[in-house]
Protein backbone atom coordinates (compact mmCIF):
# COMPACT_ATOMS: atom_id res chain seq x y z
CA UNK A 1 0.00 0.00 0.00
CA UNK A 2 2.95 2.62 0.51
CA UNK A 3 4.04 1.75 -2.67
CA UNK A 4 0.76 2.70 -4.06
CA UNK A 5 0.93 6.07 -2.53
CA UNK A 6 4.68 6.38 -2.82
CA UNK A 7 4.29 8.47 -6.57
CA UNK A 8 1.47 10.51 -5.09
CA UNK A 9 4.03 11.98 -2.12
CA UNK A 10 7.29 11.98 -5.17
CA UNK A 11 5.12 13.79 -7.45
CA UNK A 12 2.81 16.44 -5.51
CA UNK A 13 4.67 19.33 -5.82
CA UNK A 14 5.01 18.50 -10.42
CA UNK A 15 1.40 17.57 -10.33
CA UNK A 16 -0.75 19.98 -8.28
CA UNK A 17 -0.16 22.65 -10.63
CA UNK A 18 -0.92 20.71 -13.84
CA UNK A 19 -3.85 19.22 -12.12
CA UNK A 20 -5.16 22.65 -10.47
CA UNK A 21 -4.55 24.58 -13.88
CA UNK A 22 -6.20 21.50 -15.76
CA UNK A 23 -9.15 22.02 -13.11
CA UNK A 24 -9.54 25.49 -14.11
CA UNK A 25 -9.77 25.30 -17.67
CA UNK A 26 -12.49 22.27 -17.36
CA UNK A 27 -14.24 24.41 -14.79
CA UNK A 28 -13.97 27.80 -17.21
CA UNK A 29 -15.47 25.34 -19.92
CA UNK A 30 -18.41 24.02 -18.44
CA UNK A 31 -19.51 27.13 -16.44
CA UNK A 32 -19.17 29.18 -19.74
CA UNK A 33 -20.87 26.73 -21.92
CA UNK A 34 -23.82 26.50 -18.82
CA UNK A 35 -24.13 30.19 -18.59
CA UNK A 36 -24.55 29.98 -22.62
CA UNK A 37 -26.94 27.41 -22.71
CA UNK A 38 -29.00 28.85 -20.01
CA UNK A 39 -29.83 32.17 -22.07
CA UNK A 40 -29.84 29.94 -25.44
CA UNK A 41 -32.39 27.23 -24.05
CA UNK A 42 -34.80 30.15 -22.05
CA UNK A 43 -34.74 31.72 -25.74
CA UNK A 44 -35.49 28.28 -26.97
CA UNK A 45 -38.45 27.35 -24.59
CA UNK A 46 -39.58 30.46 -24.93
CA UNK A 47 -40.35 29.67 -28.97
CA UNK A 48 -41.42 26.66 -27.85
CA UNK A 49 -44.38 28.42 -26.04
CA UNK A 50 -45.08 31.17 -28.36
CA UNK A 51 -48.21 31.42 -30.79
CA UNK A 52 -46.35 31.15 -34.08
CA UNK A 53 -46.32 27.40 -34.83
CA UNK A 54 -43.78 27.53 -37.27
CA UNK A 55 -41.50 28.92 -34.61
CA UNK A 56 -42.82 25.87 -32.55
CA UNK A 57 -42.28 23.30 -34.56
CA UNK A 58 -38.43 24.74 -35.75
CA UNK A 59 -37.52 24.35 -32.24
CA UNK A 60 -39.33 21.05 -31.83
CA UNK A 61 -37.13 20.18 -34.44
CA UNK A 62 -33.81 21.74 -33.43
CA UNK A 63 -34.39 19.65 -29.90
CA UNK A 64 -34.94 16.18 -31.74
CA UNK A 65 -31.89 16.82 -33.93
CA UNK A 66 -29.63 17.98 -30.97
CA UNK A 67 -30.69 15.00 -28.60
CA UNK A 68 -30.21 12.66 -31.91
CA UNK A 69 -26.76 13.59 -32.69
CA UNK A 70 -23.53 12.60 -30.17
CA UNK A 71 -22.01 15.46 -28.92
CA UNK A 72 -18.79 14.27 -29.95
CA UNK A 73 -20.09 14.52 -33.62
CA UNK A 74 -20.67 18.22 -32.96
CA UNK A 75 -17.89 18.94 -31.18
CA UNK A 76 -16.13 17.62 -34.39
CA UNK A 77 -18.16 19.44 -36.86
CA UNK A 78 -17.77 22.49 -34.91
CA UNK A 79 -13.47 22.13 -35.20
CA UNK A 80 -12.93 20.20 -37.61
CA UNK A 81 -15.58 20.23 -40.23
CA UNK A 82 -16.92 24.27 -40.58
CA UNK A 83 -13.11 25.49 -41.07
CA UNK A 84 -14.04 23.86 -44.76
CA UNK A 85 -16.62 26.29 -45.26
CA UNK A 86 -13.93 29.05 -43.94
CA UNK A 87 -15.29 29.40 -40.13
CA UNK A 88 -12.22 28.86 -37.68
CA UNK A 89 -12.71 28.91 -34.11
CA UNK A 90 -10.04 27.79 -31.91
CA UNK A 91 -10.67 24.48 -29.48
CA UNK A 92 -12.01 26.50 -26.44
CA UNK A 93 -14.56 28.28 -28.06
CA UNK A 94 -15.49 25.72 -30.32
CA UNK A 95 -16.01 23.05 -27.23
CA UNK A 96 -18.08 25.97 -25.19
CA UNK A 97 -20.50 26.59 -28.40
CA UNK A 98 -20.87 22.86 -29.20
CA UNK A 99 -21.55 22.14 -24.95
CA UNK A 100 -23.63 24.85 -25.07
CA UNK A 101 -25.43 24.28 -28.73
CA UNK A 102 -26.23 20.70 -27.05
CA UNK A 103 -27.14 21.35 -23.50
CA UNK A 104 -29.48 24.15 -24.40
CA UNK A 105 -32.00 21.37 -25.64
CA UNK A 106 -32.12 19.65 -22.43
CA UNK A 107 -32.10 23.27 -20.54
CA UNK A 108 -35.23 24.47 -23.15
CA UNK A 109 -36.99 21.37 -21.90
CA UNK A 110 -37.04 21.85 -18.24
CA UNK A 111 -37.44 25.36 -18.49
CA UNK A 112 -40.51 24.37 -20.69
CA UNK A 113 -41.43 22.31 -18.40
CA UNK A 114 -41.11 24.75 -15.55
CA UNK A 115 -43.21 27.06 -17.85
CA UNK A 116 -46.00 24.68 -18.27
CA UNK A 117 -46.31 24.29 -14.33
CA UNK A 118 -47.18 27.79 -13.69
CA UNK A 119 -50.85 28.26 -13.63
CA UNK A 120 -52.48 30.39 -15.90
CA UNK A 121 -54.47 32.81 -13.01
CA UNK A 122 -50.51 34.26 -12.26
CA UNK A 123 -50.37 35.45 -15.37
CA UNK A 124 -53.68 36.90 -15.62
CA UNK A 125 -53.53 38.58 -12.12
CA UNK A 126 -49.88 40.20 -13.07
CA UNK A 127 -51.93 41.42 -16.36
CA UNK A 128 -54.74 42.65 -14.01
CA UNK A 129 -52.65 44.91 -11.99
CA UNK A 130 -51.21 46.35 -14.98
CA UNK A 131 -48.06 44.54 -15.58
CA UNK A 132 -46.99 44.85 -19.41
CA UNK A 133 -46.78 41.32 -20.55
CA UNK A 134 -42.42 41.95 -20.14
CA UNK A 135 -42.88 42.81 -16.29
CA UNK A 136 -45.43 39.78 -15.66
CA UNK A 137 -42.67 37.44 -17.05
CA UNK A 138 -39.91 39.00 -15.45
CA UNK A 139 -41.80 39.74 -12.04
CA UNK A 140 -44.01 37.17 -11.71
CA UNK A 141 -43.62 34.09 -14.09
CA UNK A 142 -39.74 33.90 -14.39
CA UNK A 143 -39.38 34.08 -10.49
CA UNK A 144 -41.11 30.87 -10.32
CA UNK A 145 -40.46 28.96 -13.21
CA UNK A 146 -36.41 29.55 -12.03
CA UNK A 147 -37.68 28.34 -7.91
CA UNK A 148 -39.36 24.83 -9.77
CA UNK A 149 -36.30 24.34 -12.25
CA UNK A 150 -33.22 25.41 -9.99
CA UNK A 151 -32.60 21.89 -8.84
CA UNK A 152 -33.02 19.97 -12.19
CA UNK A 153 -30.72 22.81 -13.86
CA UNK A 154 -27.56 21.85 -11.18
CA UNK A 155 -27.86 17.91 -12.32
CA UNK A 156 -27.92 19.18 -15.74
CA UNK A 157 -24.74 20.99 -14.97
CA UNK A 158 -23.17 18.26 -13.40
CA UNK A 159 -23.72 15.91 -16.65
CA UNK A 160 -22.41 19.21 -18.71
CA UNK A 161 -19.56 19.13 -16.28
CA UNK A 162 -18.55 15.55 -17.35
CA UNK A 163 -19.16 15.40 -20.96
CA UNK A 164 -17.08 18.50 -21.15
CA UNK A 165 -14.07 15.94 -21.17
CA UNK A 166 -14.89 15.21 -24.82
CA UNK A 167 -13.48 18.62 -25.27
CA UNK A 168 -10.36 16.91 -24.94
CA UNK A 169 -10.87 15.32 -28.47
CA UNK A 170 -10.62 18.47 -29.82
CA UNK A 171 -7.20 19.71 -27.86
CA UNK A 172 -8.65 21.33 -25.27
CA UNK A 173 -6.37 21.42 -22.43
CA UNK A 174 -8.76 20.44 -19.84
CA UNK A 175 -8.43 17.12 -17.17
CA UNK A 176 -9.01 14.70 -19.52
CA UNK A 177 -6.12 15.55 -21.88
CA UNK A 178 -3.84 17.22 -19.48
CA UNK A 179 -4.15 13.49 -17.47
CA UNK A 180 -3.15 11.95 -21.09
CA UNK A 181 -0.67 14.27 -21.35
CA UNK A 182 0.94 13.30 -17.64
CA UNK A 183 0.16 9.60 -18.18
CA UNK A 184 2.43 9.20 -21.32
CA UNK A 185 5.25 11.50 -19.39
CA UNK A 186 5.36 9.34 -16.60
CA UNK A 187 4.07 5.90 -16.89
CA UNK A 188 1.76 6.37 -14.25
CA UNK A 189 -1.89 5.99 -15.65
CA UNK A 190 -3.73 4.23 -12.88
CA UNK A 191 -2.48 7.14 -10.26
CA UNK A 192 -2.93 9.74 -12.36
CA UNK A 193 -6.54 9.04 -13.94
CA UNK A 194 -7.43 8.60 -10.47
CA UNK A 195 -6.44 11.98 -9.37
CA UNK A 196 -8.11 13.10 -13.17
CA UNK A 197 -11.30 11.79 -11.34
CA UNK A 198 -11.04 12.66 -8.07
CA UNK A 199 -10.51 16.28 -9.87
CA UNK A 200 -13.91 15.90 -11.62
CA UNK A 201 -15.55 14.63 -8.25
CA UNK A 202 -14.65 17.79 -6.42
CA UNK A 203 -15.80 20.22 -8.70
CA UNK A 204 -19.59 17.98 -9.19
CA UNK A 205 -20.01 17.07 -5.33
CA UNK A 206 -20.55 20.03 -3.87
CA UNK A 207 -23.30 21.00 -6.82
CA UNK A 208 -25.01 17.80 -6.02
CA UNK A 209 -25.51 18.46 -2.83
CA UNK A 210 -26.54 21.58 -3.05
CA UNK A 211 -29.22 20.17 -5.76
CA UNK A 212 -30.54 17.92 -3.13
CA UNK A 213 -30.86 21.12 -0.94
CA UNK A 214 -33.06 23.21 -3.33
CA UNK A 215 -35.23 20.03 -4.80
CA UNK A 216 -38.77 20.90 -3.24
CA UNK A 217 -39.60 18.06 -0.71
CA UNK A 218 -40.89 15.29 -2.28
CA UNK A 219 -44.25 14.96 -0.41
CA UNK A 220 -46.05 18.30 0.62
CA UNK B 1 -74.05 62.65 -15.58
CA UNK B 2 -72.24 60.28 -17.60
CA UNK B 3 -72.05 56.47 -16.62
CA UNK B 4 -68.21 55.40 -15.27
CA UNK B 5 -68.44 52.06 -17.29
CA UNK B 6 -70.82 51.76 -20.41
CA UNK B 7 -70.82 48.35 -21.87
CA UNK B 8 -72.56 47.73 -25.22
CA UNK B 9 -73.16 44.88 -27.90
CA UNK B 10 -70.34 43.30 -25.81
CA UNK B 11 -70.81 39.69 -27.64
CA UNK B 12 -67.65 36.66 -26.80
CA UNK B 13 -67.36 34.02 -28.72
CA UNK B 14 -65.10 30.82 -28.60
CA UNK B 15 -65.41 29.20 -32.07
CA UNK B 16 -68.95 28.34 -32.77
CA UNK B 17 -70.14 28.77 -29.15
CA UNK B 18 -71.31 32.02 -28.53
CA UNK B 19 -70.96 32.66 -24.78
CA UNK B 20 -72.11 36.63 -24.90
CA UNK B 21 -75.04 37.32 -27.33
CA UNK B 22 -75.22 41.12 -26.65
CA UNK B 23 -74.76 42.46 -23.30
CA UNK B 24 -75.28 46.25 -22.89
CA UNK B 25 -75.05 48.30 -19.37
CA UNK B 26 -74.25 51.06 -17.39
CA UNK B 27 -72.66 51.48 -14.33
CA UNK B 28 -72.73 54.73 -12.51
CA UNK B 29 -69.52 55.97 -10.06
CA UNK B 30 -70.34 54.43 -6.49
CA UNK B 31 -72.86 52.30 -7.62
CA UNK B 32 -72.54 48.43 -6.60
CA UNK B 33 -74.19 46.06 -9.19
CA UNK B 34 -73.96 42.20 -8.84
CA UNK B 35 -74.36 39.88 -12.02
CA UNK B 36 -75.69 36.64 -10.87
CA UNK B 37 -77.17 33.89 -13.09
CA UNK B 38 -76.48 29.90 -13.93
CA UNK B 39 -73.13 28.15 -14.52
CA UNK B 40 -72.25 28.98 -17.84
CA UNK B 41 -74.36 32.11 -18.22
CA UNK B 42 -71.25 33.99 -19.21
CA UNK B 43 -71.40 36.05 -16.18
CA UNK B 44 -67.68 35.38 -15.39
CA UNK B 45 -66.43 35.97 -19.08
CA UNK B 46 -68.59 38.92 -19.23
CA UNK B 47 -66.68 40.30 -16.15
CA UNK B 48 -62.98 39.14 -17.88
CA UNK B 49 -63.82 41.08 -21.00
CA UNK B 50 -64.62 44.16 -19.03
CA UNK B 51 -60.48 44.26 -18.45
CA UNK B 52 -59.63 42.43 -21.85
CA UNK B 53 -58.91 39.05 -20.30
CA UNK B 54 -60.64 37.38 -22.66
CA UNK B 55 -60.92 40.04 -25.93
CA UNK B 56 -64.63 40.28 -26.98
CA UNK B 57 -65.27 39.72 -30.46
CA UNK B 58 -67.54 42.58 -30.46
CA UNK B 59 -68.74 45.82 -28.82
CA UNK B 60 -67.65 48.66 -26.92
CA UNK B 61 -66.05 49.36 -23.12
CA UNK B 62 -65.82 52.48 -22.04
CA UNK B 63 -64.40 53.52 -18.36
CA UNK B 64 -64.65 57.35 -17.73
CA UNK B 65 -65.21 58.04 -21.61
CA UNK B 66 -62.33 56.37 -22.42
CA UNK B 67 -62.64 52.98 -25.06
CA UNK B 68 -60.97 50.02 -23.77
CA UNK B 69 -58.90 47.93 -25.73
CA UNK B 70 -59.14 50.09 -28.88
CA UNK B 71 -57.22 52.94 -30.12
CA UNK B 72 -57.69 54.49 -33.83
CA UNK B 73 -60.01 51.76 -34.47
CA UNK B 74 -57.18 48.20 -33.64
CA UNK B 75 -57.20 46.34 -31.12
CA UNK B 76 -54.45 46.97 -28.15
CA UNK B 77 -51.85 44.98 -27.51
CA UNK B 78 -51.74 43.53 -23.94
CA UNK B 79 -48.54 46.33 -23.24
CA UNK B 80 -50.80 49.08 -24.27
CA UNK B 81 -53.59 47.76 -22.52
CA UNK B 82 -51.41 47.67 -19.11
CA UNK B 83 -52.46 51.04 -18.21
CA UNK B 84 -56.26 50.87 -19.01
CA UNK B 85 -56.34 47.45 -16.99
CA UNK B 86 -54.30 49.25 -13.74
CA UNK B 87 -57.26 51.34 -13.43
CA UNK B 88 -59.70 47.90 -12.66
CA UNK B 89 -59.28 46.07 -9.55
CA UNK B 90 -59.52 42.32 -9.99
CA UNK B 91 -60.12 40.12 -7.59
CA UNK B 92 -59.97 35.80 -8.87
CA UNK B 93 -61.79 33.18 -7.62
CA UNK B 94 -58.66 31.30 -7.12
CA UNK B 95 -57.15 33.94 -5.35
CA UNK B 96 -54.06 34.08 -7.91
CA UNK B 97 -51.49 35.43 -5.05
CA UNK B 98 -47.81 35.28 -6.31
CA UNK B 99 -46.39 32.49 -3.89
CA UNK B 100 -43.27 33.67 -4.60
CA UNK B 101 -43.60 36.82 -3.02
CA UNK B 102 -44.93 37.89 0.52
CA UNK B 103 -48.29 39.12 1.77
CA UNK B 104 -47.11 42.70 1.51
CA UNK B 105 -44.95 42.30 -2.22
CA UNK B 106 -48.12 41.08 -3.05
CA UNK B 107 -49.93 44.46 -2.60
CA UNK B 108 -46.96 46.69 -2.92
CA UNK B 109 -44.87 45.77 -6.28
CA UNK B 110 -47.71 46.85 -8.59
CA UNK B 111 -47.45 50.65 -6.67
CA UNK B 112 -43.43 50.17 -7.20
CA UNK B 113 -43.91 49.04 -11.09
CA UNK B 114 -46.68 50.03 -12.55
CA UNK B 115 -47.67 53.43 -11.00
CA UNK B 116 -44.23 54.47 -9.81
CA UNK B 117 -44.19 54.96 -6.25
CA UNK B 118 -40.64 54.84 -4.09
CA UNK B 119 -40.42 51.90 -2.35
CA UNK B 120 -41.18 53.37 1.11
CA UNK B 121 -44.56 55.05 0.30
CA UNK B 122 -45.40 51.73 -1.90
CA UNK B 123 -45.06 49.63 1.83
CA UNK B 124 -46.87 52.17 3.47
CA UNK B 125 -49.57 51.83 0.81
CA UNK B 126 -49.43 47.60 1.25
CA UNK B 127 -49.62 47.83 5.13
CA UNK B 128 -52.30 50.41 4.62
CA UNK B 129 -54.55 48.31 2.47
CA UNK B 130 -53.83 45.32 4.69
CA UNK B 131 -55.36 46.72 7.38
CA UNK B 132 -58.73 47.68 5.18
CA UNK B 133 -58.83 43.65 4.96
CA UNK B 134 -57.89 42.97 8.54
CA UNK B 135 -54.18 41.11 7.35
CA UNK B 136 -51.81 43.45 8.69
CA UNK B 137 -50.90 40.64 11.27
CA UNK B 138 -49.72 38.49 8.68
CA UNK B 139 -48.04 41.14 6.25
CA UNK B 140 -44.57 38.72 5.94
CA UNK B 141 -46.66 35.66 6.08
CA UNK B 142 -46.30 33.75 2.68
CA UNK B 143 -49.32 33.20 0.23
CA UNK B 144 -48.92 29.54 1.02
CA UNK B 145 -48.87 29.44 4.97
CA UNK B 146 -52.93 31.68 4.49
CA UNK B 147 -55.75 30.11 4.70
CA UNK B 148 -57.89 30.50 1.17
CA UNK B 149 -59.78 33.04 3.40
CA UNK B 150 -56.73 35.10 3.92
CA UNK B 151 -55.58 34.65 0.71
CA UNK B 152 -58.97 36.39 -0.75
CA UNK B 153 -58.43 39.16 1.62
CA UNK B 154 -54.70 39.69 0.78
CA UNK B 155 -56.46 39.78 -3.24
CA UNK B 156 -58.34 42.15 -2.47
CA UNK B 157 -55.75 44.34 -0.52
CA UNK B 158 -53.73 43.81 -4.18
CA UNK B 159 -56.45 44.99 -6.51
CA UNK B 160 -57.27 48.08 -3.75
CA UNK B 161 -53.64 49.14 -4.13
CA UNK B 162 -54.22 49.91 -7.58
CA UNK B 163 -56.26 52.62 -6.66
CA UNK B 164 -58.25 51.59 -9.40
CA UNK B 165 -62.00 53.43 -10.79
CA UNK B 166 -63.55 49.71 -10.45
CA UNK B 167 -63.31 46.98 -8.59
CA UNK B 168 -64.40 43.70 -10.70
CA UNK B 169 -64.92 40.71 -8.21
CA UNK B 170 -65.13 37.10 -10.01
CA UNK B 171 -67.01 34.35 -7.62
CA UNK B 172 -64.29 35.70 -4.96
CA UNK B 173 -65.95 32.69 -2.17
CA UNK B 174 -66.83 29.99 -4.64
CA UNK B 175 -63.34 28.34 -3.66
CA UNK B 176 -63.79 29.16 -0.45
CA UNK B 177 -64.91 26.18 2.59
CA UNK B 178 -68.16 27.31 3.89
CA UNK B 179 -67.10 29.21 7.29
CA UNK B 180 -64.42 31.53 5.88
CA UNK B 181 -66.84 32.77 3.26
CA UNK B 182 -67.95 35.11 6.04
CA UNK B 183 -64.96 37.15 7.00
CA UNK B 184 -64.47 37.65 3.21
CA UNK B 185 -67.87 39.14 2.67
CA UNK B 186 -67.41 41.27 5.52
CA UNK B 187 -64.71 43.23 4.30
CA UNK B 188 -66.64 43.25 0.83
CA UNK B 189 -69.33 45.34 2.75
CA UNK B 190 -66.80 47.68 4.86
CA UNK B 191 -65.66 48.42 0.90
CA UNK B 192 -68.93 49.04 -0.04
CA UNK B 193 -69.80 51.53 2.65
CA UNK B 194 -66.79 53.45 1.57
CA UNK B 195 -68.68 54.70 -1.49
CA UNK B 196 -66.45 52.07 -4.29
CA UNK B 197 -67.73 51.69 -7.79
CA UNK B 198 -68.06 47.42 -7.72
CA UNK B 199 -69.47 45.15 -10.14
CA UNK B 200 -69.76 41.56 -8.56
CA UNK B 201 -70.35 38.22 -9.78
CA UNK B 202 -70.99 35.63 -7.34
CA UNK B 203 -73.69 33.33 -6.07
CA UNK B 204 -74.71 34.24 -2.50
CA UNK B 205 -77.72 35.87 -3.56
CA UNK B 206 -78.58 37.08 0.12
CA UNK B 207 -75.24 39.27 0.16
CA UNK B 208 -76.02 40.34 -3.86
CA UNK B 209 -79.49 41.51 -1.96
CA UNK B 210 -77.77 42.79 0.63
CA UNK B 211 -74.41 44.77 -1.12
CA UNK B 212 -75.66 45.10 -4.82
CA UNK B 213 -77.84 48.29 -5.69
CA UNK B 214 -78.32 47.09 -9.10
CA UNK B 215 -78.99 43.12 -10.13
CA UNK B 216 -78.25 41.77 -13.67
CA UNK B 217 -79.43 37.97 -14.07
CA UNK B 218 -77.67 36.68 -16.99
CA UNK B 219 -79.26 33.45 -18.94
CA UNK B 220 -77.63 32.02 -21.93
CA UNK B 221 -75.13 35.58 -22.84
CA UNK B 222 -77.77 38.06 -22.76
CA UNK B 223 -79.31 39.62 -19.54
CA UNK B 224 -82.53 38.21 -19.06
CA UNK B 225 -83.77 40.85 -16.24
CA UNK B 226 -82.30 43.84 -14.49
CA UNK B 227 -83.26 46.37 -11.20
CA UNK B 228 -82.87 46.98 -8.23
CA UNK B 229 -81.19 44.26 -6.01
CA UNK B 230 -84.16 43.65 -3.30
CA UNK B 231 -86.76 43.93 -5.97
CA UNK B 232 -85.25 41.96 -8.50
CA UNK B 233 -84.31 39.24 -6.27
CA UNK B 234 -87.59 39.04 -3.81
CA UNK B 235 -90.21 40.10 -6.82
CA UNK B 236 -88.50 38.70 -10.49
CA UNK B 237 -90.59 39.43 -13.33
CA UNK B 238 -89.19 36.92 -15.51
CA UNK B 239 -90.09 32.85 -15.14
CA UNK B 240 -86.02 32.21 -15.99
CA UNK B 241 -85.24 34.81 -12.88
CA UNK B 242 -87.92 32.99 -11.13
CA UNK B 243 -87.13 29.71 -11.81
CA UNK B 244 -83.14 30.47 -10.93
CA UNK B 245 -83.61 32.03 -7.72
CA UNK B 246 -86.40 28.94 -6.46
CA UNK B 247 -83.26 26.43 -7.46
CA UNK B 248 -81.06 28.72 -5.53
CA UNK B 249 -83.07 28.64 -1.98
CA UNK B 250 -83.51 24.84 -2.23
Amino acid sequence: MTNFIQPYADYAGEWLPVLLEAMGTTALLSVSAFALSLVFGLLLALCRNTRWRALRRCVALYVAAVRGVPLLAILFLLYFGLPGIGVTFDAFTAAVIGLALAFAAQVAELLRAGLMAIPAGQREAAFAVGFTPYQSFTLIVLPQVVRISVAPLIVTFVSLLKDSSLASLITVDELVLTGRAMATEYFLPLHIYLAVGVCYFLIAWPFSLLSKRLAPPAAR
Amino acid sequence: MNPLLSVTGLTKSYGAVEVLKGIDFDVAAGEKIALIGPSGSGKSTCLRCLNFLEKPSAGAIHLDGERIGVRLGRPMSDRQLAPQRAEMGMVFQLFNLWPHLSVTENVAIAARKVRGLPAKEAQELALDMLAKVHMTHRADASPLELSGGQQQRVAIARALAQKPKLMLFDELTSALDPELVHEVLKVMEELAAEGRTMLIVTHEIAFARDIADRVLFLDGGRIVEQGPARALILSPREPRTQAFLRQIRH
